[in-house]
Parts: structure tokens; C-alpha cells; sequence
């Protein structure tokens, strides 16, 4: 039974259907399935699927949008219920999203932040405009491993720059991995700025944030104690 | 016959405006602080930051913008009419990134490649304006936007497509533009150039947005709506549902600036797209966008505005058959239109990088799409039974005088750019790009800077030794001063 309820947990995430998601979710828990597992065997797996199809062209970005949804909503209800148990699920990493000063755009970042919420990131939106030193008060006082910069205009893309030197002068750089992206971004911009990484697009943001945590966990491996 | 291309008929326009003037309504526009006294002055109610503006205002202010008005070179002479069907086209702008000349490898753009690219653009017929192209990166940022200015007044003496990314800027800009025109007064009676405005979708007139509309109605310097809906990303996925949304921020925009000065002209623009579901990118080069472009010129045409658009412009990285399709497509499309200026040319890469040899190939493809709108004219009183009685069946008819007296109306010639076997077939035709370096090569080798009364140059000059200065320029990039000159 429980092959058939993570099944349908899985489609419910490639379909984009948070009502469904959410009602297996409710099932689950009143079924006394723990909710870590309906996590990792249901919805996470339809998350994966979601990437996949994506990567091959057979999805698209509303698709991911809905299915970001859905994950969302069955998490609305296991959460609590993994409070409820003294646990919490496995969190990938706590990001700080932001556009940069002077910038108001903010579709791309809006994307990235869903999808990485979806892959079990927890995401603070700082929302458009946000200056160099909000990032780095942000990523203090949340213990941040990224902080994430969008930028939509060649003009304001210059302040991504701003945004590492905040972290630099809040003494932070060394905890705290820079991705960034948008529209006039590149790799050799990314580079030029000392920032961590860039990101073409949404699905490669997730990405890009997964191997830096694998890098930050490296470094921190080898740290002296 | 005037060929026109029209994708809407009067019912769906009159379903669009009656939509775009709910819109204005209800949920309303955001505006900034700057303008809420002058809206709530005329009576729209305006609560946190966000006007409703009654329809049968905005319908009031519609009728008092200009049906049309000229821009004018630094001679003085109408250099481009907006309104009607007119049809001009100017360089794409604002871009950081060109593709060098050399390696054909995008890298940030120097003054001394929009140098480059104005006096190109300078040399071609086919652009009657210039535009602030690109953004230097040799000069700081707070002073990139009257210091690109100060290049193209300084390289041309077309008109020019610019404007302001900050409030305080275009203020910068304005100075600059009446020191070229002999005065505030002058650059209003003969202004020398249109200043875009755009507003951020959805329906919100950013603080610096609204601040540019009041202050360029004041100023009297045409304002350009540059209205951008992303469709399916910032504004409707339909077609018909962005068009909606263009045609609500620009009349929202209009309301604006009609408010703040009666009768100062402004355009009915836009760089709509649509929000390509794969990538989130926004291909300028899409059939999609051209058709958005198309539909919402025709819906300012139906109001009797002058109209801009966003067109000729192509997606890919380098240049290829792909974007050269993209150019020229939208190219013989906005030109069908009749939209009264198309900026765009010489942009590829999603608008991040310019490129000079596609501007001189783009170039040829305008020359083609304004060929085609002068349509089919008779020219003789027979078309051909004249002709065929000095004839007969024996096909001479490259002797006749009719030939000779009207080939040249009735054919466009294209440069060298277009391989139309001038070269032989040796089988060593160069390739296209090879074509378009050489022919920059040559229009800049033809170039001569036109002149500007010393005593106006000089202003200029102290005006961007002193602002220069402040931002800690060293030296003007790309100017040459006549006094360094003969030093």
C-alpha cells in the first residue's frame, strides 16, 4: 500500500497538483506513515522527476512552477507534524535571495527561490532594491551558507559586486558562498566579482547551490579545529 | 498602394482599449510619490501608492497628446516625423557588451566602440536616428548616461533615441541636449531628441518613470513610453492579454504626462516580448514578440499617436543565419506596420551585445523593408503594352528608354554587404562577415564628423571637463578636442 501512496505522492508533484498533494499528505499522516519518509520516498522523488523532464525539454516552466506548488502545499502539512515528532526535515542549505540596489525585477529570482524551496532549501526573499549590507545583516543573522543576486539591467548588474564587498567587509565572506545570475550575467562576470558561481537559469541555480554546499562542506572539513 | 500589415481588427481593438481602461481603474497603476498631487489634482484617487484613473480622463488626455511632431538634426531640419505611417529606424541601445571586431567574441563595450558604432550609423541612409547604443564601461557609472549622449551629439548630427536611467540624470541630460541646441528654449522648439521612459510591469510607474514623464512634458522634450510586458512572465500569457496590458501602461503614462503639460509630445512605444517557457529568457527575435510589437503599434495607430517599437533585433550569440532571420523578419514586419520608429538594429544575444558588422547587414535588411512599403506604383500610363509596341516579341526591352529612365526607382541596390555576384563566381566570395567588417571598414574610412558651432562645442566641452571631473574621468573617452587636436 504504501508503494501505491508514494506513487501517487510522486505524480501529485509532476502534475502539479497541490490539492492531491496536499490529500495524500493528510492520508499519509492518518495512515501513521512518518512523514519523513512520505518526504523522501513520495515527494521528493516527484521533485526529481520534475528536474529531469525539465533538463529534457518535456516540461516547462509553468509545469514547475504547479509542481513547486505542490510540494509546497504536502510540506504545509508534514512540516508540523515533524515538529510535532521533534524533528525537522533535512534542510539543504538556508539561502538569502535577492535583486540587487536599484533593480526591481525580479521573475528569475522569484523561480529560483521557488524551485530551491522545492529541493529543501530554506529561502529568505529580500525582495528588489536591496543594498550590499541588507544581504549581508540578512545572511548574519540567519546563519546563511548562500546568498543569492539577481539582476535583470546591465546597469545594475555592477552591484553584484556590492554585495560580496558587504560580505567581505561584514567579515562573512568566508562562510558564505555567492551565486549569481540574470539576464546580462556571466560566467567571467561571476569570476571578475569574486563571486562564487553563476547560474543560467532556475533548474542550474539548484544546482549551482547544491555543489556549493558540497564545497562549503569540504572546506569546512578540512578546517583546523 | 501602401502594403500594411494589421493583425487586429476594430473590434478586438476596441476590446483591448475597453479592457486597458478598466485595467487603469481597477486594480489601478502604481505611482511614485512625485505624481500623486498632480493626479489627485485632476481628480484620480490615489491610495498607497496606487492611482485609479477614471476612463473618461484618460480618454480627455489622449485627445490633447500630439498626432505627430518632427525631431530635428542640429541644422534644424525635420529629420524625423513621428506619426502617420511613417517609418525610421534607430540603433538598439543602452547594451554593455559588443561582439569585437576582431574576435567576434562578446566583451564590455568601450566609448570607443560607440564612437565606432555612431559613426557607422552616421553613415547609413537607412538610420535616421542615432541612439545612445551602448554603455561605456571605461566611464564611470553615475555619469554613463549624459556621457553617452555627449559621444553620439558629439559624432553626429542625426537626431537621437536616448534617455535616463535616474531621476536626477535626465536632468544631466536635458543640460547637455540645450547646450548642443543653443538653449532650453531651442532644444523645445527644435528638440534634438526623444527620451525613452519605461514603465516596470506590471502597470507601475517606478519613482524615476514618473519623475522622467513630468519633467520631459515640462521640459518639452518628447518622451517615449517604452512599455515591456513580459508575456506570461510580467503580463498576460495571451497575446491579446499583453497588448491589454501595453496599451494600460501607456495610456496611464500618457494620463501622466498630459497632466503635467498639455500638448507635449510623447510616443506610444514599447519592447514587448514574450517570456520563452524553456529558459525564462525573452526572445526579441520570436515571430511572437514581432506580432506583440505589431499589435501594439496598431492599437496607438487607432488612437492617432506617433508609435515606437522594439524590433530587429536576434537571439543568437554570434552572427548567423539564425539572427540575421530574426532581423529581418521583424524588420519587413514593423516596417509593414508603419511604426514610426523601430529601434533594435545591431542587437543580438537577447539585447546583451551589440555588434557593428550586424548593424551594416541589418542595414540592408531596412533597406529591403522600406523598398517593400513603397509598394507597386504603376509609373507609366501602360504598364507593359507600351513597352511590348517598341518590342515586339523580341525582348529588348534593356534598350528602352522606359528601362533606363526608371530601373532606378523600381530597384533597390543593396552594398556589398548583399552578394549579388559582383565579385564573379570565382567560388572565393568572401563570407557575410568578412562583407560587413569590410564595409564598416570603408563607412568609417568615408566618415567626417560634421561640424558644431565652436562656441556650443566649447559649452559641451566644459560642460563634460566640469561633470567629468566630479566623477573623477580622466580625460574624455572617445573625444577628441579641436584644441587637442592641433596641439
Amino acid at each position: 500500500m504504501p508503494d501505491d501512496t508514494f506513487s501517487a505522492m510522486r505524480q501529485s508533484i509532476i502534475d502539479g497538483a497541490p490539492d492531491t498533494a496536499s490529500d495524500l499528505a493528510q492520508q499519509a499522516v492518518a495512515a501513521g506513515i512518518a512523514p519523513l519518509e512520505a518526504i523522501n520516498n513520495g515527494y521528493v522523488p516527484g521533485m526529481h522527476a520534475v528536474g529531469e523532464q525539465f533538463a529534457q525539454g518535456k516540461m516547462y516552466l509553468p509545469d514547475m512552477m504547479a509542481s513547486a506548488e505542490a510540494m509546497r502545499a504536502a510540506m504545509a502539512v508534514l512540516d508540523p507534524e515533524l515538529k510535532k515528532l521533534g524533528t525537522e526535515r533535512p534542510m539543504a542549505g538556508v539561502v538569502v535571495l535577492g535583486t540587487t540596489q536599484g533593480d526591481i525585477h525580479e521573475i528569475g529570482k522569484i523561480l529560483v527561490g521557488t524551485l530551491l524551496s522545492a529541493h529543501g532549501f530554506r529561502v529568505h526573499d529580500l525582495g528588489v532594491d536591496v543594498a550590499g549590507v541588507e544581504f549581508a545583516v540578512k545572511a548574519r543573522e540567519l546563519s546563511a551558507d548562500i546568498v543569492g543576486v539577481s539582476a535583470l539591467l546591465t546597469t545594475t548588474m555592477r552591484n553584484q559586486k556590492c554585495v560580496v564587498e558587504a560580505l567581505e567587509q561584514a567579515g562573512l565572506r568566508s562562510q558564505v558562498k555567492v551565486m549569481v545570475g540574470g539576464a546580462p550575467v556571466t560566467r567571467r562576470w561571476a569570476e571578475e566579482i569574486g563571486a562564487d558561481g553563476y547560474a543560467k537559469d532556475a533548474m542550474s541555480a539548484v544546482a549551482l547551490a547544491r555543489s556549493l554546499m558540497e564545497l562549503k562542506a569540504q572546506t569546512s572539513a578540512v578546517q583546523p579545529v | 498602394m501602401r502594403p500594411k500589415l494589421e493583425l487586429l481588427d476594430k473590434r478586438l481593438i476596441e476590446r483591448i482599449l475597453g479592457e486597458a481602461f478598466q485595467l487603469i481603474e481597477d486594480p489601478g497603476v502604481r505611482v511614485a510619490p512625485y505624481v500623486v498631487e498632480l493626479l489627485r489634482s485632476a481628480g484620480v484617487t490615489v491610495t498607497e501608492g496606487v492611482a485609479r484613473i477614471p476612463e473618461a480622463l484618460a480618454r480627455r488626455l489622449l485627445e490633447l497628446a500630439p498626432r505627430g511632431f518632427c525631431v530635428y538634426d542640429r541644422n534644424g531640419k525635420p529629420a524625423v516625423r513621428y506619426g502617420g505611417d511613417d517609418v525610421n529606424f534607430d540603433p538598439g541601445s543602452s547594451c554593455l557588451n559588443i561582439l569585437d571586431p576582431e574576435t567576434q567574441q562578446a566583451r564590455p563595450a568601450v566609448a570607443a566602440d560607440l564612437v565606432r558604432l555612431v559613426q557607422v550609423a552616421e553613415m547609413l541612409p537607412q538610420f535616421a536616428a542615432q541612439s545612445t547604443a551602448m554603455v561605456c564601461n571605461d566611464v564611470p557609472p553615475e555619469i554613463g548616461d549624459w556621457y553617452r549622449l555627449l559621444l553620439v551629439l558629439w559624432h553626429s548630427e542625426k537626431p537621437v533615441v536616448t534617455g535616463a536611467f535616474s531621476a536626477s540624470s535626465l536632468h544631466t541630460l536635458l543640460e547637455l541636449l540645450a547646450l548642443e541646441s543653443g538653449g532650453r528654449e531651442a532644444l523645445r522648439n527644435q528638440p534634438r531628441a526623444v527620451l525613452d521612459v519605461c514603465p516596470s510591469p506590471p502597470l507601475n510607474w517606478s519613482e524615476f518613470a514618473s519623475q522622467n514623464l513630468v519633467d520631459l512634458a515640462r521640459a518639452g522634450v518628447p518622451a517615449e513610453i517604452v512599455s515591456m510586458p513580459l508575456a506570461g512572465a510580467t503580463a498576460p500569457v495571451t497575446l491579446a492579454g499583453s497588448v491589454v496590458q501595453h496599451a494600460a501602461e501607456c495610456i496611464s503614462g500618457i494620463t501622466i504626462h498630459q497632466l503635467a503639460q498639455p500638448g507635449s509630445p510623447i510616443v506610444w512605444g514599447g519592447a514587448p516580448a514574450i517570456f520563452d517557457m524553456r529558459t525564462g529568457k525573452t526572445p526579441m527575435g520570436a515571430i511572437e514578440t514581432a506580432m506583440l510589437d505589431v499589435a501594439c503599434a496598431q492599437v496607438g495607430k487607432y488612437l492617432g499617436l506617433p508609435t515606437h517599437a522594439y524590433m530587429v533585433a536576434g537571439d543568437g550569440r554570434v552572427i548567423d543565419a539564425q539572427v540575421e532571420m530574426e532581423s529581418g523578419m521583424s524588420a519587413v514586419l514593423g516596417a509593414l506596420a508603419g511604426i514610426n520608429m523601430i529601434s533594435g538594429a545591431g542587437m543580438l544575444d537577447f539585447l546583451a551585445c551589440h555588434s557593428i558588422e550586424k548593424l551594416v547587414i541589418d542595414a540592408e535588411a531596412i533597406a529591403s523593408a522600406q523598398r517593400l512599403i513603397e509598394g507597386i506604383e504603376p509609373r507609366t500610363d501602360s504598364l507593359a503594352v507600351a513597352m511590348f509596341a517598341q518590342t515586339g516579341l523580341h525582348g529588348d526591352f534593356l534598350k528602352l528608354k522606359e528601362t533606363r529612365t526608371l530601373f532606378r526607382k523600381e530597384q533597390h541596390f543593396p552594398s556589398a554587404v548583399i552578394d549579388r555576384g559582383l565579385g564573379g563566381n570565382t567560388g572565393s566570395t568572401p563570407d557575410i562577415l568578412r562583407r560587413a567588417r569590410e564595409r564598416v571598414e570603408e563607412l568609417l574610412a568615408q566618415y567626417r564628423r560634421p561640424e558644431i558651432l565652436s562656441d556650443r562645442e566649447q559649452a559641451m566641452l566644459q560642460f563634460a571637463e566640469r561633470e567629468g571631473g566630479r566623477a573623477g574621468l580622466e580625460g574624455l573617452p572617445g573625444i577628441v578636442s579641436p584644441a587637442s587636436a592641433t596641439r
